[in-house]
């Protein structure tokens, strides 16, 4: 166990190492701010139903910057070692594989954690400024944030599946780029499918990530989205955890 | 304290290592030699657990490689070759990194963090980013990397590639006073360094063990091709190496002026230098120079090595 933490303390220290890290955080703090300043002007012009946790979360300009940042957080977690060779001096050292893939994608995870800390405040200032409340109930902040964790889980296993598969980070980022987008426009199927059969709609429910994040940031909670992420994540890292294996032993 | 047997390492249809044998006592030191490409490198990483071999067993510490992966890492330390090292760590930060990682207990770091600081002469550059250190200070980072945790084996992949003269003297003296305490496995280039570091050679050719002996056993094998030097006043050069031809004992000769005098170069067999000197009285030349050299390390590399080309 304290191997473990030894290596999730160096991935985290990794991040805060690099530059790259406080350009993302950066510009994401920009497009969140930029996306909270516009779901506040639009409630200002007209008075919905929609509070706006609802409307922060649910835009083009959330779903943007959101499937952008996981590419640029994984890339390098297994590919600059690779190309640097110290994954020779990582694996020579007493550790298990397992131990490696896991945390390294801890620690991408915690450095996710990060990046959203200070949306947070976003709703805090507003809630303080105005008087008014963000959400309509606390269960919206639950619901989104359960949300944002789920999903990040899930699209933070992608991003360390393709490292592990190439020393290239331009290619791992692409690559985990492509998959997550596959897996956003799976998620737009079930708007394919409004009309169609409730079996089919039950099924393609699971899959939209849309409609799990529409349904958390009102409050309501469902168990399928956390099966779903939560079984994705583990089969997607036991994935990572076997490429990470099979690279070394093939060659 | 280590144990291979019949270890075979194939990249695809590649042969790197092909079915080696030996064995490694605990306190010895042991030189790796053979040209580029040979499987040195392939050899040392199956043996730190970095590679698994394609048929056959090695064994540290009693521990299998394969198998008992995880304990035998804990008795090696390995230095890769071209010391792979993170650009953007202070070198006390590696090193506590590597130290923790490699399970020394956290209230027993910093006495060896120091330790190795002064083996290694890391005292100045320990605030430094390894990214900006110079080629030799990143091949001392990467053997005090090696050492920290004290393991019974070091296995270093041409440690001294790199290094200034003085750097590559402590470095030697470094692999020495580790005897007592450690075993050793080195691979280099250097063959004067085997000469004065290792108990026993072994020389690896194109995935195969071609030797394995102390230097001085595989010298003596080779002690047929020595060379003689000598040095004397002669007016007629050419008539004078026909003499020395003569003489028994000496194969070939050749010779080189040096203004007055000429140096006569011979391939020898034994010790043919007395009939050499009273050969010099008899004819009264003057001699200025008499001696022979025995074969190097790197005579005997060269013959085992091509034999098969040659
Ligand atoms: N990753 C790899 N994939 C394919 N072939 C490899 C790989 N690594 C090494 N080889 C091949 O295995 C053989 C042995 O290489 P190795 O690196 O062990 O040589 P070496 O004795 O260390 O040489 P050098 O003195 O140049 O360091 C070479 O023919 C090399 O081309
Ligand atoms: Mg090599």
């Amino acid at each position: 166990m304290r191997r473990f933490f030894t290596l999730l303390h160096r991935e985290v220290s990794h991040y805060l190492h690099q530059p790259l890290a406080y350009v993302v955080l950066f510009f994401f703090l920009l497009l969140t701010g930029f996306n909270f300043q516009a779901g506040v002007a639009a409630l200002n012009r007209e008075t919905g139903q929609t509070s706006i946790v609802e409307a922060f979360f649910n835009t083009v300009l959330f779903w943007f910057p959101f499937v952008l940042i996981f590419p640029l957080l994984t890339m390098r977690l297994f590919s600059e070692e690779y190309k640097m060779g110290t994954i020779e001096t990582l694996m020579t050292a007493p550790v298990r594989d397992g131990q490696v893939v896991l945390a390294k994608f801890f620690g991408a995870f915690i450095f996710y954690l990060v990046l959203w800390a200070p949306s947070v405040l976003y709703f805090v200032i507003f809630q303080w400024v105005t008087g008014q409340n963000a959400a309509g109930a606390i269960g919206s902040y639950l619901g989104a944030y359960s949300m944002i964790i789920l999903i990040g889980l899930f699209y933070l296993s992608i991003g360390c599946l393709a490292s592990a598969l190439t020393q290239n980070q331009i290619v791992a980022a692409v690559m985990a780029f492509a998959l997550i987008c596959m897996m956003f426009f799976v998620s737009l199927l079930s708007f394919l499918f409004l009309n169609a059969s409730p079996a089919l709609r039950e099924l393609t429910y699971y899959f939209s990530t849309i409609e799990h994040m529409a349904d958390y940031s009102r409050g309501i909670f469902d168990t399928r989205p956390v099966v779903f992420y939560l079984s994705m994540t583990a089969f997607t890292l036991f994935l990572t955890f076997h490429i990470f294996q099979y690279r070394r032993w093939k060659t | 304290m280590i144990k291979v047997e019949n270890l075979t390492k194939r990249y695809g249809s590649v042969t790197a290592v092909d079915g080696i044998a030996f064995e490694v006592g605990k306190g010895e030191i042991m030189g790796f030699l053979g040209p580029n490409g040979a499987g040195k490198s392939t050899t040392m990483r199956m043996l730190a657990c970095y590679l698994p071999p394609t048929s056959g067993r090695a064994e540290v510490a009693g521990c299998d490689v394969f198998s008992d992966s995880l304990r035998a890492r804990e008795h090696i330390g390995y230095m890769p070759e071209n010391v792979p090292l993170p650009q953007d760590m202070r070198v006390s930060e590696y090193l506590r990194f590597r130290a923790a990682l490699k399970g020394v207990p956290g209230r027993r770091i910093k006495e060896r963090l120091s330790d190795v600081y002064d083996l290694c002469g890391l005292g100045e550059v320990e605030r430094k980013m390894i990214g900006a250190l110079s080629k030799g200070y990143r091949q001392r980072v990467g053997l005090a990397d090696a050492m920290i945790h004290e393991p019974e084996l070091l296995i270093l992949d041409e440690p001294t590639i790199g290094l200034d003269p003085n750097q590559i003297r402590q470095v030697r003296e470094l692999i020495k006073n580790l005897r007592s305490h450690h075993t050793i496995l080195l691979s280099t280039h250097i063959l004067s360094e085997v000469e004065m570091t290792c108990s026993r050679v072994i020389i690896i050719n194109k995935g195969r063990i071609e030797a394995l002996d102390t230097p001085e056993n595989l010298r003596a094998r080779l002690s047929a091709g020595g060379e003689a030097t000598l040095e004397i006043r002669v007016s007629d050069p050419a008539a004078t190496a026909a003499k020395l031809k003569a003489v028994s004992g000496v194969k070939n000769c050749s010779h080189q002026r040096l203004g007055e005098w000429t140096r006569f170069t011979m391939k020898i067999e034994g010790d043919p230098r007395e009939s050499l000197h009273a050969l010099a009285v008899a004819e009264k030349w003057p001699v200025r120079e008499l001696a022979r050299k025995g074969a190097t390390l790197e005579q005997v590399f060269v013959e085992v090595t091509h034999a098969e080309e040659g």
